[in-house]
């Protein structure tokens, strides 16, 4: 045995660099729970490669094709459903582990001098993480993927000057087809992930030459003029190899997350697809992957004005701010119990991207399209009631308004919610709102008949609580007790 | 060999390799670059744009909104049911038409039209419309996109072939029917 391998290394050459990688010194207090995401990243990655071999094995990169090959995949080849949902359930522990592993090297310092480069092939790393999220949704080529597409054009169009030939460019024609799902395919299959094993390459190249980041020390500054000797102080005097010392705990967490992957694809079983990619099926309400919900929670609740300059300039300076961090602050403390902006600013993303995700679960910026016909009005509502009033709540549903208005916690929630609008609107106000719309409501005058604005408007004026006045027009009070007084004939 | 402005032989044909390769990839590169770039030039020469019929006038009853689809004029043989392609069809009297895209002038998901309300709406970011496909409320910045249309022969015919986009130049913005 021993002579085999001594063979093989005649020519190979690869055992003494090898095992110097492995036994590289590192700090001890390194060998944490907290250091186990970038390797968790790579292993994640590794699986996405051989599942995804595995799914090309069958997958048809074709516009009229694809949907039926996944088909098959998850009902006709055996376990097929379980390689597309490792892939899937993968792509998202990726996406995660991924955002994780920057949170910690961000609060860690570990950007700081002299890793900037490492940080920058990692910001990289991240964008292209990404895109292989994006393009892979794509080759699910289902409804959400056609429609998701659709909004990528739209988005890419925008673009001053050259935004229409983006669009063909990215749609390589003038449609969403064929050739879309195939330059989608090319990018997923080929580009990409050619990219990210050279880039993550470099970056483990990196890590190995300028060694792990030390536990950051509060008051321990890093100084471009002594940090390496003080580095390599730290390593000689209590420095330990890699391999045993630190390696047990990325091997354990591996195979944690593997184990977790595959428990979720076991589990949950594959995403899609959805419906077929049919553009003449429009009865559908696109979604995206859960990593870029908050973005079509965003896209929903800008304001029209800002949202083409959001979406063209937000990206460039994320990625500038992100590429220019370690220049920026290269130097100083590294520990983020000195660095509470550093906190803060961490807890801010994640609590803005954590609301837009909740936010996108239920979509209220959205009418619900069944909600007039299917969302009954409850019961309380219509007791007692007048037929002018019940015709009112006929006309509410009719005219689909419960589409964007809730009654009783049921309907859209796109405009407020009607339950005690007679208490916030007077009578002439709510004709008013009607008739005229405004507020991000359309206008109704046109569609409603004399007659079903007063039944509709009568409905509303009983929404109320109990024991709660509807809100009415003092003046008005005062010019109608005026008219009955001046009445002739009229009792004082 | 001891001046050192000499160039020695075989510096030389290494510079002149390196030169030679750099000719030879800046002349594939032209090939290359206009395999890509096919996609946008290759619109003119392909007439993305032409007239489609979507059916017979009498289909489209007067002061109704049906939908109505088509097949993309522009297809290649991997395309499947993505050149199929929906538009909604308001015949406001006679000879007078509004053909709507179905994409939303936000980001392009598929309004659906609701006659009790005679609204457009929108179910991904909440865009709504007029019946005239003039914007009503939501995220929109305009109104619906329009197919320009025009009556032969008794069919309803529209230009189309190009996905429509909010992007500046997109061919179907703003753009009035080319007859009424």
């Amino acid at each position: 045995m021993a002579q085999i391998g001594y063979w093989f290394d005649r020519r190979l050459q690869l055992a003494a660099p090898i095992r110097e990688v492995s036994e590289h010194p590192i700090p001890r207090n390194t060998a944490s729970w907290w250091y186990v995401f970038g390797s968790a990243a790579l292993v994640v990655f590794i699986l996405q490669l051989v599942t995804g071999i595995l799914l090309a094995l069958i997958y048809v990169p074709s516009g009229g094709e694809a949907w039926s090959s996944l088909q098959s995949l998850n009902h006709d080849v055996t376990l097929g459903w379980f390689i597309r949902a490792l892939h899937g359930w993968g792509s998202n522990f990726m996406v995660a582990i991924v955002l994780i592993h920057m949170v910690q090297v961000f609060l860690f310092g570990a950007y700081k001098f002299p890793r900037e480069l490492t940080w920058i092939v990692g910001v990289f790393l991240l964008l292209m993480t990404l895109g292989m999220a994006f393009s892979g949704q794509v080759l699910r080529f289902d409804q959400d993927a056609y429609w998701g597409l659709g909004i990528g054009a739209s988005i890419a169009s925008r673009v001053p000057i050259a935004g229409p030939a983006i669009v063909k460019l990215m749609l390589g024609g003038p449609i969403i087809a064929g050739a879309t799902l195939s330059r989608f395919f090319a990018l997923h299959v080929f580009v990409i992930p050619g990219m990210l094993i050279g880039l993550v390459c470099l970056h483990l190249l990196m890590v190995v030459k300028l060694g792990i980041n030390e536990w950051p020390m509060p008051g321990r500054l890093v100084k471009k003029a002594t940090y390496t000797a003080e580095y390599h102080e730290l390593t000689r005097k209590e420095g330990a190899p890699f391999v045993p010392y630190a390696v047990w705990k990325d091997l354990f967490f591996a195979a944690f997350i593997l184990l977790a992957v595959a428990a979720c694809a076991l589990y949950f079983g594959p995403f899609g697809p959805t419906g077929r990619p049919d553009p003449t099926i429009i009865q559908t309400v696109p979604k995206p992957d859960y990593f870029f919900l908050w973005l079509y929670a965003l896209l929903s609740l800008l304001p029209p004005a800002m949202e083409t300059p959001a979406l063209l300039i937000g990206p460039v300076i994320v990625i500038t701010a992100l590429l220019l961090l370690p220049f920026l602050s290269g130097e100083g403390e590294k520990s983020w119990r000195r660095r509470p902006i550093a906190v803060l600013t961490i807890l801010l993303i994640a609590i803005s991207l954590g609301t837009l995700t909740h936010l996108s679960g239920f979509t209220p910026w959205s009418p619900h399209m069944n909600a007039w016909s299917g969302d009954p009005v409850p019961e309380r509502l219509l007791h007692g009631t007048t037929a002018l009033e019940r015709q009112g709540a006929l006309v509410f549903q009719v005219k689909q308004c419960r589409n964007c208005h809730s009654l009783g916690e049921l309907g859209g929630q796109r405009g407020p919610s009607l339950d005690s609008v007679a208490v916030r609107l007077t009578q002439d106000q709510l004709i008013r709102q009607v008739i005229q719309g405004g507020g991000n409501m359309p206008a109704y005058g046109k569609n409603l008949s004399p007659a079903e604005t007063t039944a509709l408007v009568a409905f509303l004026e009983t929404l109320h609580p109990a024991g709660q006045a509807p809100a009415r027009d003092a003046s008005r009070d005062v010019v109608l007790s005026d008219a009955q007084e001046k009445r002739p004939g009229a009792q004082p | 060999m001891s001046n050192e402005n000499l160039v020695s032989r075989r510096g030389f044909f290494m510079k002149m390799g390196i030169l030679f390769n750099g000719l030879v990839a800046a002349a594939l590169t032209v090939p290359i670059v206009g395999y890509l770039l096919s996609c946008i030039t290759g619109g003119r020469a392909n007439a993305y744009l032409s007239w489609v019929p979507l059916g017979p006038v009498s289909e489209f009853p007067e002061g109704e909104t049906r939908l109505a689809t088509f097949r993309n004029p522009y297809v290649t043989p991997t395309d499947g049911k993505t050149a199929d392609t929906a538009c909604w069809v308001r015949r406001i009297e006679g000879q007078q038409f509004q053909v709507f895209a179905v994409n939303c002038a936000h980001l392009g998901c598929p309004v659906r039209w609701f006659q009790q309300s005679s609204l457009f709406m929108c179910p991904c970011h909440g865009g709504a419309y007029y019946q005239d496909g003039s914007r009503a409320s939501g995220p929109p910045e305009r109104g619906l996109f329009q197919y320009p249309y025009k009556v032969q022969d008794g069919l309803v015919t529209i230009q189309a072939g190009e996905l429509p986009t909010p992007g500046a130049s997109a061919s179907l913005a703003g753009k009035k029917p080319s007859c009424a």
